[in-house]
This record gives C-alpha cells, structure tokens and sequence, in this order.
C-alpha cells in the first residue's frame, strides 16, 4: 500500500512537472493551428517582411510591428542595460551591507508592480517629457507618444530583472579574486572593471538577455504610451506599435474581417518564437557560466 | 641586519565588531630573511598577515588599532595611499586566484595598472619574473591561452610571478601550498628560499614541518595573541613559552 502510494506521488509529480514544458508546447501548436488560415494563402515572406497592414484589403504585412518590437526593446536595453550595471556594480562592490540588503526587496517589489502602473506613469510624466524636453532638443517634434517613450519605461521595468540577475553573478565571484586584484595595488575601480567584469561577463550577457525576454513581451504599458500607429517607425520621436500592444489592442474587435484573426494569431506566434529564443540562448548562457565558476 | 626592520608592527589589535581577534601585536619583521607565523587554525595568522597590505580594510565591520609601520611610514595613517602600500608587497594566497586572463596579461596586469604600456617593457618583464618563478620553460609558447588551463600548482607559481612583476619589496605568503600537491609544494618553497636573497618574505603556515624547512625567524600566534617569537633556530630548539612547547610537540593543534 504505501510502496503504491509512493509510486502513485512519483508519477503525479513527474507528470506536474512535465506540465509547464508541455503546456509551451500546446501553445506553439495551437497558435500555428490558428495562422494555418493565413499562413496556408499568404507567404510567409509577405506576412513578415511587408509593411503594408490594411486588414479590410486583406493586407497584413506584420512588418510595422515585428520593427516595432524590435524598436522598443532595443532602446529600453539600450537605456536599462548599462545603467542596471553600474547600480548592480555599486550595489556589490561600493555600498555599505545595510543600502546592498535594504536595496534588493525594493528592487524586487518593482519587479512585482504592476505593468498598468507602469504605464500610467509613464503617461503622466514619461510621455510629456519626451514630447516637451527631449524631442526639442534633438530639433524634431514629437507628441510624446514614442519608441522612446515606450523604452523609457520599459528599461525602468526591465532594471529590477537585470540588476538581480547581475547581483547574482558578482556574488558568485570569489573574494580571494579581487584580493587577488587589489593586493597589486589594483584601485577598486580597476578591480571590478578587469577582474570582476571580465569574470562576469557572461552572466551580466546572461541577465540582459533575460531582461531582453520580458521587454519583448511586455505589453500593457508599452501599449500606453508607444502611439500604436502601424508604420515602419524611422526614428526613437516615431510612434510604433509592438507585437503585443498590436494583439491586445484588436483580438475580439474585427473579427469580421476575413482571416484578421488568423494575422493576429500569427503575430503571436513570431511573438513567442522570439521570446523562446531569448530565453533558450539566456539558459545556456547561464549553465555555461555556472559550468566554468566551478 | 642593520638599520631598520622594513616592517615594524606595534601595538596592533584587530577587532570584528565585538570579538578581538588580534590582541596588541608586537613585532618587528627582519629584512631579507623568511619570517613564518604559525599558529594553529583561527588563531588569527591569516588576519595578521592581511593587516600588513591593508586588505583587512574591505572586511565589512572590521576596526583596527595600533600601527604597522613600513620603510618608516605608519600604514595605518590617515592620509596613505593604499594602493601604494599594496604595491610594495607580493601575496600569496591559499588557493591560487589566476585572474580571467591570459597567463601573459596575468603578469603584466600589475605593471600596466602601475603605468608601465610599452610592450617591449611588458614582454620583458613578464618573461622575467615568469623566469623568476621558475614557470617560463612551461608557458613561454602558450602565453596567449587563458590561464585557468594550469596545473593548480603552475597558477600559484603564475601567482608569484604576478606578485613580483610589480617589484615589490617584501612578499607575503597566506599558506601558500596549502592547495598543491607535494611536489609543487616543494617547488614553491624552494622558490621563496631563492627570493629571500631580495626580498622580505613573511609566510603563514599551519604545517610545522614547513616551518622548520624555511623559516629564518619564528613567530608563534595563539588565540590572537603572539606568544613568542625569535630566530627559527632558537624558538624550535629552546622555546621559552609553555605554550609554544606545547604547540610544537603536537600537543595543541
């Protein structure tokens, strides 16, 4: 009875855990299944590549969005990226124990804020800013409403996710290793810039690319303040419209019109295919770094 | 040996929050000779040894009395330049730490902080000291390839060379083969028999046997205090300290 019990909780459990793999799965599966109505008429190369999204002419070149992505995410990196480091860098090399321990809960309560809060925010005072400060002084006009609106909050929503990761990564260093540094005459700077940078090079990729995967699919408060205009944007003052803002903003709006849902059910799929990379390339970059710690 | 000891330690006591692990420590340090501290383990070496470069400093919550004073200069002073004081020393760590580079950059890693860019200069004195360490012969045609692919006992000698290529005056040793097998322990040793001929060497041992092999001047630590000390010859023969004598014939470890 109880070796039957005992069989019994191993096999739930392995099926529990086999579960969240297996769901990522079904979803591929099923989105595919769903673009199949599109997928099967329209090239793919002109679903992808084509920037012309007139869904009441049959249009839906998907291009507008996929760069709207891409614009999005690469400017909040751009932003997050290199100052998530040096608050990390400070964090862990400079400030004192107690600002280092009291930091990481109000770091980790902003990984856990909402996205809307986020975004109203960054309607009250990001978007005002850009179209007011920052587009002026780069000569152009802008309404506020931008790429470089969106990246700015992003990058503030990707900052706790990095500067984790990041704290992870300088703490797996070894002590003897900057006293190794420092016991040359090496400043503090020069230490954690040649030794424990370079140390960490990898898991600091390891954390941007894992700040990479939540910027690409974040959406409610990039939806806010990116202006949503499906257009190939040319510049950070252009509005855009990113893969998730496109599918929140329309899924069970104009679903009479012809295959428009199977256009939406495509762009999540290039959506999660991303994301799936993203975060592949992040977990074997981390299991590379933790293989060569040891 | 004339003139000044190039280390002169007085009065030093080290405090972790409450707990004091050095107790008013007195010693002069003599020049070109091995001077070993033994001790058995928490007895407060390792703490000792890491006063005279100032890397007690980045210990959280750590508060030192008292002075080490080198080449006349009080280390401890509010005004030193720590970086200064570091340069003059070569350590030694426990377990080699190879930094994330190249067995070439290594070496020259010290020099370059301390201004020296020329590549000639740089080329020259990493062959040297990699020379000096007696590594040369092992890594003069690999020394583009990272250096964790070294024996453990090649990256503490890799270790030594860096810690001479910044010409220091005195090299410090934190059981310095407490990581390698016999026979690089062997060669390690022998290296510092050489360098004392320049060099002010300060080891800190929990092997006895080392201790007689290389010490020129004994100090014994026990629970943070430093009970005696003298010329190796005299303490191991005739050691005026019950402790010492109990320490040294095995009785406490």
């Amino acid at each position: 009875m109880r070796l039957l019990k005992d069989a019994l909780a191993r096999r739930a459990m392995g099926l529990l855990s086999a579960l969240p793999g297996f769901l990522v799965l079904l979803i591929v599966v099923g989105l595919f299944l769903k673009s199949k109505a599109i997928l099967g008429v329209e090239p793919l190369s002109r679903l992808l590549f084509s920037s012309a999204w007139h869904p009441l002419k049959g249009q839906f070149g998907l291009l507008p969005f996929i760069t709207g992505t891409m614009w999005v995410t690469v400017t909040a990196l751009v932003l997050a990226v290199p100052v998530s480091i040096l608050a990390a860098i400070y964090l862990s090399e400079y400030a004192p124990r107690w600002i280092r321990e009291g930091a990481k809960p109000v770091v980790d309560l902003l990984a856990g804020l909402p996205s809307v809060v986020y975004g109203v925010w960054g309607v009250i005072l990001v978007v005002p800013f850009v179209g007011n400060v920052l587009a002026p002084l780069a000569g152009v006009y802008s309404s506020g409403y931008s790429i470089l609106a969106g990246g700015i909050v992003l990058a503030i929503m990707t900052f706790p996710t990095i500067i984790h990761v990041s704290l992870e990564v300088f703490a797996s260093v070894p002590r003897s290793l900057r006293d190794a540094s420092l016991s040359l005459g090496a400043t503090k700077w020069e230490t954690t810039r040649h030794v424990v940078l370079r140390k960490g090079a990898q898991g600091i990729l390891a954390a941007s690319v894992l700040g990479f995967s939540r910027a690409f699919g974040e959406t409610m408060a990039v939806l806010m303040v990116v202006g949503n205009v499906p257009a190939v944007p040319r510049s950070v003052f252009d509005p855009g419209y990113p893969l998730p803002a496109l599918i929140a903003n329309n899924y069970g709006e104009m679903m009479s019109i012809p295959r428009y849902d199977a256009a939406l059910m495509t762009a999540a799929l290039v959506l999660m295919l991303i994301v799936l990379f993203f975060n592949v390339l992040a977990r074997r970059i981390l299991v590379r770094v933790e293989k060569r710690v040891q | 040996m004339n003139g000044q000891p190039p280390i002169s330690i007085r009065d030093l006591s080290v405090y972790y929050g409450d707990l004091r692990v050095l107790k008013n420590i007195n010693l002069d340090i003599p020049a070109k000779k091995i001077t070993v501290i033994i001790g058995p383990s928490g007895c407060g070496k390792t703490t000792l040894l890491k006063s005279l470069n100032r890397l007690l400093d980045t210990d959280e919550g750590v508060r030192i009395r008292g002075e080490v004073v080198l080449d006349g200069e009080n280390i401890y002073a509010p005004r030193t330049e720590v970086t200064r004081i570091r340069k003059k020393m070569g350590l030694l760590s426990q377990k080699p730490q190879v930094l994330p580079m190249s067995i070439y950059e290594n070496v020259a890693y010290g020099p370059r902080i301390h201004g020296l860019r020329a590549k000639k200069g740089l080329d020259l004195r990493v062959e040297h000291y990699l020379k000096v360490a007696g590594l040369w012969e092992e890594v003069k045609d690999r020394l583009r390839e990272p250096a964790s692919v070294l024996s453990v006992g090649q990256q503490q000698r890799l270790c030594l060379a860096r810690g001479l290529a910044v010409e220091p005056e005195i090299i410090l040793g934190d059981e310095p083969t407490s990581a390698l097998d016999p026979q690089s322990s062997q060669n390690v040793e022998r290296r510092l028999m050489e360098l004392k001929q320049e060099y002010t060497v300060v080891v800190v041992t929990h092997i006895l046997r080392q201790a007689r092999r290389v010490a020129d001047y004994l100090a014994f630590l026990y629970l943070g205090e430093l009970v005696e000390h003298g010329p190796a010859a005299e303490v191991f023969a005739n050691p005026r300290d019950p402790r010492t004598r109990a320490y040294l014939t095995g009785e406490i470890s």
